[in-house]
């Protein structure tokens, strides 16, 4: 989704590039916890970035700091060029989508949308054409008299995002913004998302915990653990190539394996592991101490399962299925190795012969492509 | 629900422990199995299926009303028709049998009509009704910002908080009534300390005022006020103040747009918690209240016990009954359209 929709290169590339939100050094302490831990970020006009991390990790203090709700303890926020210190909520180009939506229970839909506008001290003509023409966007402009408790949760939802869009903020802030609804709601609310963002060249922060919302929505992520930022990267850069071993297995389910490098060329290394039968082979090179101990991650679809002994040396495992789980386009496998070790594996259903597919208690070979495994040191 | 329901296989049977009922051999154990059969768990569960609850419930209040509520309020009704006589009781039966035969119903509505004939009476209502509109603004005033800043503190402190609002309830009433004589008074403390200051040569007269009153009823109610608005806002979403702020609004008018309208319920509860006693407020008026013009109460107990004059209290009490049932029925709106949201 992201890389069809950037049609600009990518300014984080740039390194002479203008950023719309610069975030320096800033650190949050709340008594002697460090919830915001020396983050520095840049973040670039037309960009969805995406706060990623598990519950308190300290996304949310660092979104709430960007809407001004929290000053920090050190450091500094440039939204714009202009510096935010002592800048109150009300002051600032800025406006947040609440995760609980935070919709005035006794005002209308419209008087909810309107009331931003309303402290601009703008003219009722025009406050009622934008609010009109916002609930448009968001498909809400029959609900305009409703209040907003006979509304479902979605669309409150969007009763919040026209809410903080009708006032035209350079940068929208949203905490979670999918986190109340179903599957279904979540995955249709996705798009609208982008196709609004894009519509109307918003900046959007977003802070969630949930990854898979973090890869379709956003333009670059920015994994944090324990008030760190410990990657910053596109989405796929995350996937396929993170920065570290927590990275790699807080985004999408991972094996990883402890191991010890016995070979590091330049193209190649060569990686020990106790767990698997023969050495991990990985087609390119890295830059580590002679039998420096390391990790090995592969992500389970880039696993093949096979009944024939793969060709070679390297990159296979043998084991037993354990479990299998059918997800209807695909199959989850959690095989056991001979040392002990459960790996899991998912492979598409290509097929819809019987026969072909691996049943429980099978003995079956595992292997994967050279290029597949991530080796990393930290 | 850990109680079997009476077809719930867990229920104890007769051969629950394996044994058949045959199988009994002494009377004990007949006893406890009627015991089991017969247990708690069985009657609730027999209660629940019978709807016998929910009657059951609303019985206990049901009958409160009506003993204590309802009866009184008819006798009193119903002297309100009658006439005063020097009797025990001293007023006209209302019904009588002429010649044994005929039961006459005599209804006399001359005390009604008495009560706009005669000024003292009206202006006595209107007084009360101005006393206690007033008293409740002034308890408006002062209880919102304290139950606000009771609710915005730090939820251990706000017990506290809450404990010393209600802790002059534990020295009686008419105690703390009359205290208020001894700061008021031309030689009271209050007079006392601005002299010693040399703030004032002569006593201000504080006492048999309007003032002495509304500080007298803003004290002893202030607290009826501060708790249904602390409630309701101590349930403020706090999130909503920040995305006022964050939509551009400033403090203070976020505070009116959210705050305020989201309070109103509150406000409503405290205020009729405030007024409707304070209409027919007795002691207060009595000892630090003027002379000179009388409220409803005072009236109406003037006019029971020192006139002696059933019917006509009977129907000052009435008329004031129908006074603040205008004030409860509003209260009542606003309560069922609140439940309405939810």
């Amino acid at each position: 989704m992201a890389e069809t929709r950037s049609k600009t290169p990518e300014p984080w590339l740039d390194p002479h590039a203008e950023a719309y939100v610069r975030i320096e050094n800033v650190t949050k302490r709340f008594g002697n916890f460090v919830a915001v831990n020396n983050v520095s970020l840049r973040i670039f006009k037309g960009e969805i970035f995406c706060l990623l991390g598990g519950s308190g990790c300290g996304k949310t203090t660092l979104l709430r700091m960007l809407a001004g709700f929290e000053q920090p303890t050190s450091g500094s926020v440039f939204i714009d060029g202009q510096d935010m210190a002592g800048i109150p909520p009300y002051e600032r180009p800025v406006n947040m989508m609440f995760q609980s939506y935070a919709i005035f229970p006794h005002m209308t839909v419209a008087g909810n949308v309107a009331f931003g506008l309303e402290q601009e001290g703008l003219g009722r003509a025009e406050i009622n054409q934008r609010v009109a023409d916002i609930l448009d966007i968001v498909k809400l402009g029959e609900y305009a008299k409703r209040k907003p408790h006979q509304l479902s949760g979605g669309q409150r939802q969007r009763v919040a995002l026209a809410r903080s869009l009708v006032k035209r903020p350079k940068l929208l802030l949203l905490d979670e913004p999918l986190g109340a609804l179903d599957r279904k709601l979540r995955e249709h609310t996705q798009f609208e998302l982008l196709s609004i963002q894009e519509k109307l060249g918003v900046t959007f922060v977003v802070v969630t915990h949930d990854q898979e919302e973090a890869m379709t929505l956003s333009s670059r992520v920015g994994v944090m653990n324990r008030g760190e930022i410990v990657q910053v990267g596109t989405p796929r850069q995350i996937y396929e190539f993170p920065a570290s071993r927590f990275v790699a297995d807080f985004i999408g389910s991972v094996n990883l394996f402890e191991g010890q490098l016995t070979e590091d060329e330049h193209d190649h290394v060569r990686v020990k592991c106790e767990e698997l039968a023969a050495p991990v082979f990985v087609d390119h090179g890295m830059s580590a101490p002679p039998l420096a101990l390391c990790w090995v991650a592969v992500r389970p679809e880039k696993i093949v399962l096979g009944r024939e002994r793969p060709e070679g040396t390297d990159n296979w495992a043998h084991g037993v299925i354990r479990d299998i789980a059918y997800l209807g386009d695909m199959s989850v496998f959690v095989v056991r190795l001979d040392s002990g070790r459960e790996v899991r594996v998912t492979q598409a259903n290509r097929t819809r012969k019987p026969e072909e597919q691996f049943s429980w208690d099978e003995p079956v070979y595992l292997s994967w492509d050279a290029s597949s495994p991530v080796v990393g040191l930290n | 629900m850990s109680a079997p329901s009476r077809h719930s296989p867990h229920a104890p049977a007769p051969d629950g422990n394996g044994r058949k009922p045959a199988a009994l051999t002494t009377r004990w154990e007949a006893l406890w199995l009627l015991f089991q059969r017969l247990r708690p768990a069985r009657w609730s569960a027999y209660v629940r299926d019978h709807w016998i609850g929910k009657p059951l419930v609303t019985a206990l209040p049901m009958t409160w009303l009506v003993l204590f509520f309802m009866v009184p309020f008819i006798i009193v009704f119903g002297i309100s028709f009658s006439q005063s006589v020097l009797a025990i009781p001293p007023y006209e039966p209302l019904w009588s049998w002429v010649d044994d035969k005929v039961l006459a119903l005599r209804l006399h509505l001359g005390n009604y009509d008495y009560l706009f004939t005669d000024t003292l009476y009206l202006s006595s209502y209107l007084y009360s009704l101005k006393v206690a509109a007033v008293s409740t603004l002034l308890c408006l005033g002062l209880g919102y910002p304290m139950a606000y800043g009771i609710a915005r503190a730090p939820p251990a402190r706000r017990n506290l908080y809450l404990m010393l609002i209600i802790l002059p309830f534990w020295t009686s009433f008419l105690l703390r009534v009359y205290a208020w004589i001894g700061l008021l008074k031309n030689n009271g403390v209050i007079n006392n300390v601005l002299m010693w200051l040399g703030v004032i040569d002569q006593p201000i007269t504080m006492m048999q005022t309007d003032f002495a009153v509304y500080i007298g009823i803003v004290y002893s109610y202030l607290p009826f006020m501060i708790l249904p608005l602390y409630s309701n806002l101590e349930k403020h979403d706090r999130t909503l103040l920040e995305a006022a702020a964050d939509l551009g609004s400033r403090p203070w008018k976020a505070f009116l747009r959210i705050t305020v309208p989201l309070s109103v319920p509150g406000i409503v509860a405290g205020a009729l918690l405030v007024f409707i006693p304070a209409v027919g407020e007795y002691v207060i008026p009595s000892l630090l209240g003027r002379t000179d013009q009388l409220m409803i109460g005072r009236v109406l107990s003037d006019e029971f016990f020192a006139n002696r004059d059933w019917p006509v209290a009977s129907a000052v009490a009435t008329a004031m009954l129908i006074l603040l049932v205008v004030p409860i029925m509003i209260f009542q709106r606003y309560q069922s359209r609140e439940l309405a949201h939810k």
